[in-house]
């Protein structure tokens, strides 16, 4: 067995594999780890924290903690139908639009045709690195407040012209979730498949498929909890989502500084009631599905 | 007007949303120029800090106390898993209510850090927390063996790190650093949620200042930024081929 | 560097009654054995036996907790110890890992010299340069570790190792992580080193090696050596039913 060396391989390895998952990549997990992972204590460690400031700022002005609570159980069910409710539509939104396209764009890389290959791997490229906020300037200035069909006029809220500006970053990054599940079937797969006489369609949605979108869904549901951590960012677009309504209502009650961490600690909390559940799922799931293949 | 601003303004005559007002009006064309040096500023300044919190992280990790690891350990996973926009309003607000003020003239209060400094540190510790685990990450790729075989050639531990374990770690470690350089760079238009003065937030002003520029504005913001992070990833794939160690990966 | 009263008709390492344990897990159960000047040994045993652990405390890699470790009669035990000084009349490859991947191997082999014994550059190369010839890798002065193969970068090892100009080298398994066909060219070069007169400690599994190149083989179960003897006798007269057993399986 003679050992063929090319002129950068070695048979005897040089160096440890770097042992470094940077976020982004297509079967990332990182956020719905450490979601599903803070214990119990460690959440009511946070809800002391955020009780904790009004004490200290208590002491050094006339506005007192119980007035802050107080404001803030006033307020509360309206930031939660009007403000909460926004982001968790905005997000649903988003993530239905961003899937579909991000599927299409994902097996549009992968696909034989060569244009459409490179245009759907340039498109990817371009809105996975594009900043997320200038994408959702844009598309919330450029997108046209009512659409014409025929006869009727619709008109377009800004929230909904915020989901088309969220749903681009997501569309790529859905699509390098796509393609990296694909990629990660066995070529063997094709192979045999391509042996039993199916054309490509057939075995992209017959075979590939079927087995990689269980594995796809745990990156999936990782993006989703991003996302809607994500969704504060339309607020600096105008649009009336939790922040703005926090900041419109601590406004109201005077801007007392002792407001801020009851107002902001209750929108982190109620992300986190959200999100959590959610990223427990995501890490049983990712069990169960994590089949080698 | 010079024949560059010259065929903007009358673009601007013919097709009204087409106004590059910042090609040749020099007032908009230094906003412009403003914003753009801001997000470089802010991007190489959080780049350096960012690191020297890495590497001071990554070797607080080793450190034999357990609360200081626990505390590392807590700092990368916070910031690692929470919005960058929630750590910067948080440090704006929150802890700006801390910062001491002086007064330059008796009447007005000035807090001795501005917004672009929060922006700076909350950046700076989102990037850091990062590269915590990069430098970690690199360090543990670094053989044992290696550092052995150095030891048994008289090198002391200095030496060993500087001429082994360091070189050999951030070869290793370069791509990830870039790829967050890259991230960094994106979320640098998340400050414009505590009015730092950068590209994004210029580009909003001028547009609120002249909506004939509304398209003008769009595609110019676009385009600077994707030039901008193509050059960064551009540069950095050449330097990471440069100095890439043979037989390494694939 | 100084010679502790020590002649070359005495042992060149002198290794007494040595003790050393991992945690609770007693490694080394009481060691002795005497390296002489121009000798060739080889401890052999089945794993966790201590052998490599053992040549790593002569080089003070790992402590000792108890015993006696004389290194030209260098005391090696002393927390006083100048490991540099050590360093550099013993030298070690090891079983993988081995070089620097970031330095080409002509690189690899100056690095010493030049960095920790402050040599002149010039002179170091034209000593690097000989040594390659030596251990017969020329014209791969400038390929980097990663384009060498596992037998090259182990040839380059010795090479770097000798570059320190020891009076004494410690083989840990070098060929362990080998394929069988490059693990000849490595043996050979250490046949050559051998027959050149410089004393060498072998922890290995090639026994057709020992049997050939050896002075004296050593062979240790369990953190103690059970029997010893040049390998004349040792391979067709062993007594002890554990070596018997042991050789039975590899021979």
């Amino acid at each position: 067995m003679a050992i063929k060396l090319d002129n950068s391989q070695t048979d005897l390895p040089v160096l440890k594999p770097f042992n470094y998952s940077p976020a982004g990549q297509p079967g990332d997990l990182q956020f719905s780890r450490w979601l599903a992972e803070v214990p119990p204590h460690g959440f009511i460690g946070l809800l002391l924290l955020a009780c904790l400031w009004p004490v200290i700022a208590a002491a050094q002005s006339n506005f007192t903690t119980t007035q802050a609570f107080e404001a803030l159980w006033r307020w509360m069910p309206f930031l939660l139908t009007k403000g909460f409710l926004l982001n968790v539509v905005v997000s649903f939104l988003t993530m239905l639009i961003g899937t579909i396209a991000g599927i299409l764009l994902g097996l549009g890389q992968i696909s034989p045709i060569n244009w459409l290959r490179r245009s759907c791997w340039f498109i990817t490229q371009l809105f996975r690195n594009s900043p997320w906020l200038v994408l959702l300037f844009i598309v919330m200035l450029a997108f046209p407040f009512e659409i014409q069909i025929g006869d009727t006029i619709i008109p377009i809220p800004d929230w909904m012209k915020a989901v088309f500006g969220l749903s681009l970053p997501i569309m790529a990054n859905i699509a390098e979730v796509v393609r990296g599940g694909v990629q990660s079937v066995s070529t063997g797969q094709w192979e045999a498949a391509e042996s039993l006489a199916y054309t490509r369609q057939q075995t992209l949605w017959m075979i590939i498929l079927p087995q990689c979108f269980k594995r796809m869904i745990p990156p999936w549901m990782n993006w989703y909890a991003i996302l809607t951590m994500a969704t504060p960012l339309i607020s600096l677009l105008g649009v009336e989502e939790i922040i703005t309504l926090s900041r419109q209502a601590m406004e109201s009650e005077d801007n007392h500084p002792e407001l801020l961490m009851p107002f902001f600690g209750f929108s982190l909390v109620i992300f986190f009631i959200y999100c959590y559940p959610i990223a427990r799922l995501t890490m049983k799931l990712e069990k169960r599905f994590n089949v080698k293949g | 007007m010079n024949g560059f601003q010259q065929y903007f303004y009358d673009l601007a005559q013919e097709y009204p949303r087409w106004n590059f007002i910042f090609f040749y009006d020099p007032t908009q064309s230094d906003r412009v120029i403003q914003g753009l040096w801001m997000t470089l500023e802010l991007s190489v300044i959080c780049v350096i800090l960012s690191v020297v919190i890495g590497i001071l992280g990554a070797w607080l990790q080793g450190a034999p106390s357990k609360t200081v690891r626990i505390i590392v350990q807590g700092y990368i996973q916070f910031f690692r898993n929470t919005p960058p926009l929630v750590q910067l309003l948080f440090f704006y607000f929150a802890l700006g209510q801390f910062t001491p003020t002086y007064s330059p003239d008796g009447w007005l209060e000035v807090p001795i850090i501005s917004n672009v400094g929060w922006a700076i540190i909350s950046l700076s510790f989102f990037a850091g927390a990062f590269n915590v685990e990069i430098f970690r990450a690199g360090i543990e790729s670094v053989p044992e063996s290696t550092q052995e075989a150095a030891e048994a050639l008289c090198m002391n531990r200095a030496q060993i790190f500087r001429y082994v374990v360091f070189p050999l770690a951030f070869r290793v470690s370069l791509p990830a650093l870039n790829n967050n350089l890259v991230n960094l760079v994106k979320t640098t238009t998340q400050a414009l949620a505590i009015a730092v003065p950068e590209l994004l937030y210029q580009m909003i002003s001028i547009y609120n200042d002249y909506s004939t520029a509304q398209y003008a504005c769009m595609l110019v913001l676009f385009v600077a930024y994707i030039v901008l992070v193509g050059i960064l990833v551009f540069g950095m794939n050449h330097w990471e081929r440069k100095i890439k160690v043979p037989g390494y990966g694939n | 560097m100084t010679t502790h009263n020590w002649t070359p008709d005495q042992p060149l390492i002198s290794i007494r009654d040595v003790h050393k344990s991992f945690g609770d897990l007693e490694v080394l159960k009481g060691i002795t054995l005497d390296v002489r000047q121009g000798e060739v040994i080889c401890i052999i045993g089945p794993s966790g036996s201590g052998k490599s652990t053992l040549i790593r405390c002569i080089n003070a890699l790992n402590p000792i907790n108890s015993g006696s470790i004389k290194v030209e009669g260098q005391e090696v035990n002393d927390p006083k110890l100048d490991k540099l000084a050590l360093r550099k009349k013993v030298g070690m490859v090891f079983q993988q890992y081995n070089l620097f991947p970031h330095k080409t191997a002509l690189e690899n082999i100056m690095m010493a010299p030049v960095k920790v014994l402050n040599e002149p550059v010039d002179e170091v190369e034209q000593r690097a340069r000989k040594l390659m010839k030596r251990v017969n890798l020329i014209g791969k002065e400038d390929a980097y570790p990663g384009e060498l193969s596992g037998g090259q970068q182990q040839r380059v090892a010795i090479a770097r190792s000798l570059a320190m100009n020891p009076d004494v080298i410690l083989f840990d398994e070098v060929t362990a992580a080998l394929d069988p066909e490059t693990v000849n060219e490595v043996l050979l070069a250490i046949k050559d080193l051998a027959q050149d007169g410089m004393t060498c400690i072998l922890v290995t599994h090639e026994m057709g090696f020992a049997r050939e190149v050896a002075d004296h083989i050593y062979f240790t179960d369990r953190g103690v050596i059970v029997e010893h003897g040049p390998p004349a006798t040792f391979f067709t007269e062993a007594s002890d039913p554990r070596t018997q057993e042991f050789l039975s399986q590899i021979l």
